[in-house]
């Protein structure tokens, strides 16, 4: 859902920095609602699989963190790294959660979300001309890719026939209000 | 000759549209009252919006007057044009005099049934020789000559109302009054109502919609919402008006279902709200004061009670919305019901309900009604009282707000938008303290009780009821037609009948203890209301524990009861 | 890009601590989502802003923030904003609610909200049916849409609430996608801050009954033209367009209305003078 013409301009390395840290920052955002979701319906499992996924993306925060070294990334402020027509690359997309979701589908939500943030590095490493930056950028770009390969090897995993969202519920939705 | 006294006069002008004789009856008000009497003027019209035959009913008195007498001494009809359809509301008999033209027609049927007496008024003639005369100046003056009042009584009265119109309109006015008055002579009328004892207090000339929107704004209402409703809508523009001059406003709604979530918004931001309105509307508004009572927010509502149901009769008086406000709510809904008892009362009960709906963060229903609303009475001006809206106000906010808390007293203190750490939002779902939906058993059954036991353990004081005289047998009644009560049981006391008369102002919540201390000792219970369902009645027995031997008098609007109606229930009682 | 001073709020500071219900999917999150993002970009202490609702799954958005809220009864939203903001012009008021909510119950009230042009601003999160009770038609469901209450279809056309928005006399008009989180919280900011009544409807898929809805993130567009001032022109491009054109499609320079407060207030006596004998 990104949209290459919105999102945030990458010029220096602290730019970059403060995008790449945004980016997990919104993923790690993303999960933990998701997990909230799965938790107030009552999928145990999958909110364990949600917040799994979150405390990775924590780890990958930190690592930015680490990377940025004296550059302050958490104080560039909300407004870095909003992507102006679209979503952030690595955020979950939530409007393909269902409450009834399998892990495979959570995998693959969260690999939608891997090969986002992997396109958007690489095109950062395209386009940007500072030195340090696209050194940086390349760096995140190889992470991605282990992230991609780490996600299609869970969803290998786990991987059960793909069910229709929403078709199996043997309850029908309570009406309210 | 020397002419019995007597301690008012009853007497009424009519006409058929552009005759102008309500704007007489309350020149002639005005004019008697800046004479010192006092007096009640109401109006009955047709229901064209121009054109429509138009009755001014006035009382003049000796000491205030909240209902109409038995019978009419004087009818000054400026034509007869449809006189017939206020035969029912306007009593005659054979002293009674009518003033009329011969050549306006011929007295109809009711009047010459009742054997009046007519006194020709060549209203005709009179304008032919003088054209810049209006027959209804001519009228004025003639009743002025009849009541024993000099033509100048109503110069002020005139210079006031025509100020605007030139000097050539108040001369015109000022010479056919004194036409009309040399046109008759005094000391037609069989009796004579004296002049009046100086009082020491100041008097006012104000209706009940006028007492209504002035009670609230003492009580401390700034924010009003308006959907305009006949009889209601006078409050409403009085309140436009006068909500600007003290720092408040008035935003006109796009129907009741709007004003009534208008004044609940404005109340949550903390001004004290109004909306008036009568049955229709009423209806309109039920669901947002359930919410008012769920959220607890604060509002006044008044209904101007009128004939029901549906249209009904929007230009006359009922007392047949006293279900919907007790019981209109769904869910268990605890409110606050008052009833003002007079067009003075209605400055007491509007400022009274303001304040209770403040102090305990509720909605109060204010149920007026047509005949007192659209009332223009001359009164002793009303005592000033202390009640001013209290709201307990969240400020100084440390930790966990809990805007409906259950540790400490059931009022809550309420935080006003812009108060930091007060966040919370107002919600019809059952919920917890904090306001959070809540669907748990344990959190509806303890605001449940906590919005009910806030209105129980409030002490509403003296005010609940009227209460007058002793005797075993007691009238019970309630709104407008206190007045007629009070007259009636006068008139049964000079046959030796003592009777206790109980009119609770406070509807909702009933006050068992109160009302069985005031009937202790009554024998019979005669209950008297303006409702064909006798809704009175039934509340009263839903609520109180009542004498064995009740006797209902139920009539259904719209024709006022009068003192005699009373009087004949309480006398009959005794011949049977 | 350059570093800012940091905003004084993250849009975590307006989330409450209560956990949403709504179905995992909704839009509703991402509409959520992106109120707390705008409010933390437009600066305002959580307390000076009131978020007013009335009944429905969209309507469930007040509590869930960490403002002032109200969530009212069912339609009747806009009239409970109107009243607050008339007494505390002073607070930012934000109605959130659905096309049934807004456009059906509360319908009478859009129009007026929009004449009236107070300093608001209607969130309306329309998924073309009435999902808290179970899949309903909407005034903006479409005519063959099969439900248990009308079994094949209403057979009525659905109408144009931006089309009305305008000829009522909104302020600004706007149509955003749930899922474009910062599109919309842009046009939330914008919408904001325009003076006046400002109208922002934002296709919000409903995933229990509207299943179909997912396929509205590949059908969106951003508007091919920039917003105009020119109310006849919007609604012309409006009507013509394929429902699915997200931006800023109408900004108006209509004055807000202000109710007249008087002035500081006067001795309450001096009311009494027009009732003396
Ligand atoms: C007076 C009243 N009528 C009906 C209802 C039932 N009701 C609750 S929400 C709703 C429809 C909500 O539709 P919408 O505003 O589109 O909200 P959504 O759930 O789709 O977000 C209805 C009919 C009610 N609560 N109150
Ligand atoms: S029923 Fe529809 S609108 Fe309601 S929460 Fe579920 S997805 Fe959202
Ligand atoms: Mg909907």
């Amino acid at each position: 859902m990104s949209d290459k013409a919105d999102a945030p301009s990458v010029s220096t390395l602290s730019d970059l920095l403060a995008v790449a840290y945004q980016i997990e920052v919104d993923a790690i955002e993303r999960y933990k609602m998701l997990a909230e979701q799965m938790e107030t319906h009552n999928n145990v499992e999958l909110a364990a699989v949600f917040r799994d996924l979150a405390r990775a993306e924590g780890i990958h925060a930190a690592e930015i963190r680490r990377l940025a070294g004296d550059v302050d990334v958490a104080a560039l402020g909300p407004e870095v790294g909003q992507w102006m027509t679209g979503d952030s690359p690595e955020a979950a997309d939530l409007s393909s959660a269902h409450y009834m979701m399998s892990r495979a589908e959570a995998l693959r939500m969260a690999l939608a979300g891997e090969e986002r943030a992997l396109a958007f590095f690489e095109e950062v490493v395209k386009s940007v001309e500072d030195p340090e930056a696209r050194e940086l950028a390349k760096q995140l770009v190889e992470e991605e890719r282990e992230h991609v390969e780490l996600c299609h090897q869970l969803i290998r995993r786990h991987d059960k026939p793909l069910r229709r969202l929403g078709v199996e519920d043997p309850d029908a939705p309570e009406p309210q209000g | 000759m020397q002419l019995a006294e007597i301690s008012s006069v009853s007497l009424a002008f009519l006409g058929s549209g552009g005759a102008g004789v309500i704007s007489t009856g309350e020149l002639l008000l005005e004019a008697a009252c800046k004479n010192g009497w006092y007096g009640l003027l109401t109006r009955s019209v047709g229901p064209q919006i121009r054109g429509g035959e138009a009755a001014a009913m006035l009382r003049l008195a000796t000491q205030p007057v909240d209902c109409h007498a038995d019978r009419f001494d004087l009818l000054v009809a400026v034509d007869w044009l449809n006189a017939q359809r206020f035969a029912l509301e306007m009593p005659l008999g054979p002293r009674t005099i009518a003033l009329c033209d011969p050549e306006s027609g011929a007295v109809p049927e009711f009047v010459r049934a009742a054997g009046v007496r007519v006194i020709e008024l060549p209203l005709k003639a009179m304008t032919a020789a003088n054209p810049e005369w209006r027959p209804n100046m001519i009228a004025l003056g003639a009743a002025l000559r009849v009541l024993g009042l000099p033509e100048d009584a109503a110069r002020a009265a005139i210079e006031n109302r025509f100020g605007d119109k030139g000097a050539a309109v108040i001369v015109a006015s000022l010479a056919a009054v004194k036409g009309g008055a040399d046109a008759v002579e005094s000391g037609v009328l069989p009796a004579r109502l004296p002049a009046p004892a100086a009082s020491g207090t100041a008097r006012w000339r104000i209706s009940g919609n006028q007492a209504v929107g002035l009670g609230a704004v003492r009580g401390g209402v700034r924010f009003a919402a308006a959907y305009p409703i006949t009889p209601a809508t006078e409050i409403l523009e009085w309140l436009a008006l006068n909500l600007a001059k003290v720092g408040g406003a008035l935003v006109q709604a796009e129907d009741e279902l709007a004003s009534i979530n208008m004044i609940i918004g404005g109340s949550y931001a903390g001004a004290p709200s109004i909306t008036a309105t009568s049955g229709p509307g009423l209806s309109l508004m039920v669901e947002g004061i359930g919410l008012a009572t769920a959220a607890e927010v604060p509002i006044v509502v008044v209904d101007v009670m009128r004939g029901g149901p549906s249209t009904g009769i929007p230009t006359k008086s009922e007392q047949s919305d006293l279900n919907i406000a007790l019981y209109g709510m769904h869910g268990d809904a605890p409110h606050i019901v008052v009833a003002p008892q007079s067009v003075s009362d209605c400055v007491f009960t509007a400022q009274w309900a303001t304040y209770l709906a403040e102090a305990m963060q509720i909605p109060v229903l204010l149920l007026s009604d047509q005949f007192m609303g659209q009332a223009h009475a001359a009164i002793d001006r009303p005592a000033d009282v202390a009640f001013v809206g209290q709201r307990r106000i969240a400020r100084d906010i440390a930790g966990t707000y809990r805007r409906y808390s259950l540790n400490g007293p059931n009022v809550t203190a309420m935080a006003l938008p812009g108060t930091p750490g007060g966040q919370y939002t107002a919600d019809g779902l059952s919920h917890s303290e904090r306001g959070t939906p809540s669907s748990a058993a344990s959190d509806h059954r303890a605001q449940l009780d906590k919005r009910a036991n806030k209105v129980h353990e409030f002490d509403f004081g003296d005010h609940w009821a009227t209460l007058h005289g002793s005797g075993e047998i007691a009238v019970l009644t309630w709104g407008s037609v206190t007045g007629a009560v009070l007259e009636g049981i006068a008139l049964a006391r000079t046959d030796g009948i003592d009777v206790r008369v109980i009119a609770p102002r406070l509807l909702l919540p009933a006050q068992p203890e109160r009302m069985a201390a005031a009937l202790g000792g009554v024998r019979e219970l005669i209950v008297i209301e303006q409702s064909h369902g006798a809704q009175f009645y039934r509340y009263l027995r839903a609520h109180y524990h009542l004498p064995r031997n009740v006797r209902v008098v139920n009539s259904a609007g719209p024709l006022p009861l009068r003192p005699g109606d009373i009087y004949r229930e309480l006398t009959a009682e005794r011949a049977a | 890009m350059s570093a800012e001073p940091k905003p004084a709020y993250k849009a975590s500071d307006f989330k409450s601590d209560i956990a949403p219900i709504w179905c995992p999917g909704c839009g509703d999150y991402h509409v959520l989502l992106s109120i707390t993002r705008a409010l933390a970009q437009l600066g305002k202490p959580p307390e000076q802003v009131a978020i007013v609702s009335g009944i429905g799954c969209s309507s469930r958005i007040p509590a869930y923030t960490n403002c002032y809220g109200f969530h009212g009864v069912h339609g009747r939203a806009l009239p409970i904003a109107t009243g607050l903001k008339v007494i505390r012009p002073d607070q930012t008021v934000i109605v959130t609610t659905g096309d049934g909510d807004g456009y059906s119950i509360g319908g009478n009230h859009f129009l007026h909200a929009c004449r009236r042009n107070l300093d608001l601003t209607m969130i309306v999160m329309d998924n073309h049916i009435y999902g808290m009770t179970k899949g309903q038609p909407s005034p903006t469901t479409e005519p063959d849409l099969d439900t248990a209450l009308t079994p094949g279809g209403t057979g009525l056309r659905p109408f144009n609430p931006l089309v009305i928005a305008l000829a009522s006399g909104a302020n600004f008009v706007a149509r955003a996608f749930a899922g474009n989180i910062g599109q919309t919280t842009s046009i939330i900011v914008d919408a904001v801050t325009h003076p006046g009544f400002s109208f922002v409807e934002i296709l919000s898929p409903c995933v229990t009954f509207r299943p179909d809805q997912r396929s509205w993130k590949t059908q969106v567009h951003p508007a091919p033209v920039d917003a105009t001032d020119d109310p006849a022109r919007a609604a012309r491009r409006i009507m013509t367009d394929d429902g699915f054109n997200l931006g800023v499609l109408y900004r108006g320079n209509r004055q807000p209305y202000t109710p007249k407060f008087g002035g500081s207030g006067c001795d309450l006596s001096e009311l009494e003078r027009e009732f003396e004998l």
